[in-house]
């Protein structure tokens, strides 16, 4: 190796330290330290009875019908979420693509919603669905109390997160969009293809790679929802998701070794529908990188 | 000829409507949480979406308030370190990333990839612990660690891909007059990449002014209390009557800024969002 060689290599190691150095020390080490305590009895408010117990915490939560609901619950907002994002996002970046006047004004109101915090859109469908505060029971004429029933609440939680989050899924696929050559759908046209042709044989397939970022990428976020369904219904009426048990165990209950057992098993979790997706998708995301 | 015509003219007059479609959806919870500020207490409950008369008697009520203040400057001042001490390392590793070769390119950008995939519930509980044995719980500086580690690979992402956009000729020429990597790129690369740097910054910012998680388990009071937080949690002059009109009136203060500088950079903050995923 040359000297110029083994200077860049040095100059490389560097600078990118820092960034590893800080990405390490607030994910990787917290998450050995979780799983650590996770082999413990370590509850803060009886910090005497504190000993090791091996995987006993992974057996009662994993026994726990808490466990088991929340997965379920987050699974159900997920696939709801994920897929009318897929298709209203599609929707919106072909209207997007196509739109020769008004495209910058559709752009930037999109973009609101990312903007929003949260914690505030969570709040303004909640006062919207409320029955005092609300309009759309008046806008419907209903009587609903919509966030104290099971199924209306996940409604109005899977609502706000498609609201929240169908704009960045709009982008990332308009950006896939503007990458499909013109001249291939120009051809098509000549040819006689249909619009619906075009968009089934040509741009679906040219697509794909995008479609399975942007969904992989809103998956994984849709799973760690937590400030809406805390904000909404805090896990009441069994909307209760992983995020909101970890949270309740740790940090309410302060019960350390199990809920650090909980944070270890949604880790686990995660690392499944990622690799479920890369197994699935694996050449695609090489070919798109 | 006149029937073609006619069914282009259809076809625009639908792709408008689809349009109006789209920005009202965009639009509309934002207009409502500005009409609930606007609206005075006795018509909180008139299940109607506009004010009928309007009133600022909500936004001075959240400004006098004690908590509301507090958690403003919480929060600005979080995010802008976040923002600062993120922006900075992640512009030395996408450079590393995109023009140096080294065996540490691959374990960098899957160490990103695993981030930006990472589950914050199941570190925030181990967070919860070491913060209070560090004394770092309730503090500013607890809260911009986590930030600054999670939003490390958009940051890097958005750089790499705007570094790439960078001609190497233009490197090249810098290294023949004699120029080492490290003034190359402090001096022809950063000056150049300064839209790519304001587009990661505003992208961090976003994230750390956005947070809940991590803001509602590793605080306790106004000392480090964010905005987020302060919002959720307000409560009124009795416990019992939720202030919505105050709730509305802090959200739009915290909202409308960030809308207007996102809108006003729209073109860089949608190539930044979309770097990672599409190009790269």
């Amino acid at each position: 190796m040359t000297e110029r060689g083994r200077a860049e290599r040095r100059l490389g190691w560097w600078l990118s330290a820092p960034a590893l150095v800080a990405m390490a020390l607030v994910t990787v080490y917290p998450i050995a330290y979780a799983f650590w305590l996770s082999l413990f009895r370590h509850d803060l408010r009886f910090p005497e009875q504190r000993g090791f117990v091996g995987w006993a915490n992974y057996a009662s939560v994993l026994s726990s019908p808490v466990w088991w609901q929340a997965l379920t619950n987050t699974l159900l907002i997920t696939a709801a979420s994920v897929a009318v994002e897929l298709v209203l996002g599609f929707a919106m970046a072909l209207l997007m693509h196509r739109a020769t006047v008004g495209r910058r004004t559709v752009r930037a109101s999109i973009l609101v919603p990312y903007a929003i915090i949260t914690v505030v859109a969570a709040l303004a469908w909640k006062f919207a669905f409320d029955p005092t505060t609300g309009f759309v029971n008046a806008l419907l004429g209903l009587q609903q109390s919509w966030l104290t029933e099971r199924w209306s609440a996940f409604l109005v939680i899977i609502a706000t997160e498609i609201w929240k989050t169908t704009p960045f899924m709009a982008l990332l696929l308009l950006a896939g969009l503007t990458l499909i050559p013109e001249d291939l759908q120009r051809a098509a046209r000549v040819d006689g293809a249909s619009a619906w042709q075009r968009l089934r044989r040509i741009t679906l397939p040219l697509m794909k790679p995008t479609i399975a970022v942007a969904v992989l990428f809103r998956t994984l976020d849709a799973v760690r929802i937590f400030d809406t369904v805390y904000v909404q219904t805090r896990g009441g009426q069994n909307t209760e998701t992983l995020s909101l048990v970890a949270y309740d165990t740790l940090i309410v209950r302060l019960n350390l070794g199990l809920g650090s057992a909980v944070a270890a098993l949604i880790f686990v979790v995660v690392a499944l529908i990622a690799w479920g997706f890369l197994r699935s998708f694996g050449v695609s995301l090489e070919e798109s990188r | 000829m006149t029937g073609r015509t006619s069914a282009r003219r259809l076809g625009m007059l639908g792709e408008s409507a689809a349009m109006l479609a789209v920005v009202a959806y965009a639009l509309a919870p934002l207009a409502w949480i500005v009409s609930l500020s606007l609206k005075r207490p006795g018509d909180l409950n008139d299940g109607r979406f506009l004010p009928q008369a309007v009133t600022l008697e909500n936004y001075r009520a959240v400004f006098n308030d004690v908590q509301f203040p507090a958690a403003l400057w919480n929060s600005i001042g979080i995010a802008s370190m976040a923002t600062v001490v993120s922006v900075v390392p992640a512009a030395f590793a996408a450079y590393a990333i995109v023009r140096l070769s080294f065996p540490g390119r691959r374990l960098l950008l899957a160490g990103a990839l695993a981030i930006a995939m990472f589950p914050p519930a199941a570190i925030v509980g181990p967070l919860f612990n070491l913060w209070r044995a560090l004394g770092l719980f309730d503090t500013w500086l607890g809260l911009v660690l986590p930030y600054v580690s999670l939003t490390l690979p958009l940051a890097i992402w958005t750089l790499s891909a705007y570094f790439r956009t960078i001609p190497r000729d233009l490197d090249q020429a810098a290294r023949v007059d004699g120029a080492t990597p490290f003034q190359t790129l402090r001096y022809v690369i950063a000056p150049l990449a300064a839209p790519g740097l304001f587009t990661a910054a505003i992208l961090v910012f976003i994230f750390a002014w956005n947070d809940f998680l991590f803001a509602t388990a590793l605080t306790s009071t106004r000392a480090a209390r964010t905005v987020p937080v302060a919002i959720a949690f307000f409560t009124g002059s009795s416990q019992f009557e939720l202030p919505t009109g105050a709730i509305a009136a802090a959200s739009v203060v915290v909202t409308l800024p960030v809308i207007v500088l996102v809108v006003l950079c729209q073109r860089h903050i949608v190539s930044g969002l979309t770097a990672g995923a599409v190009k790269g």
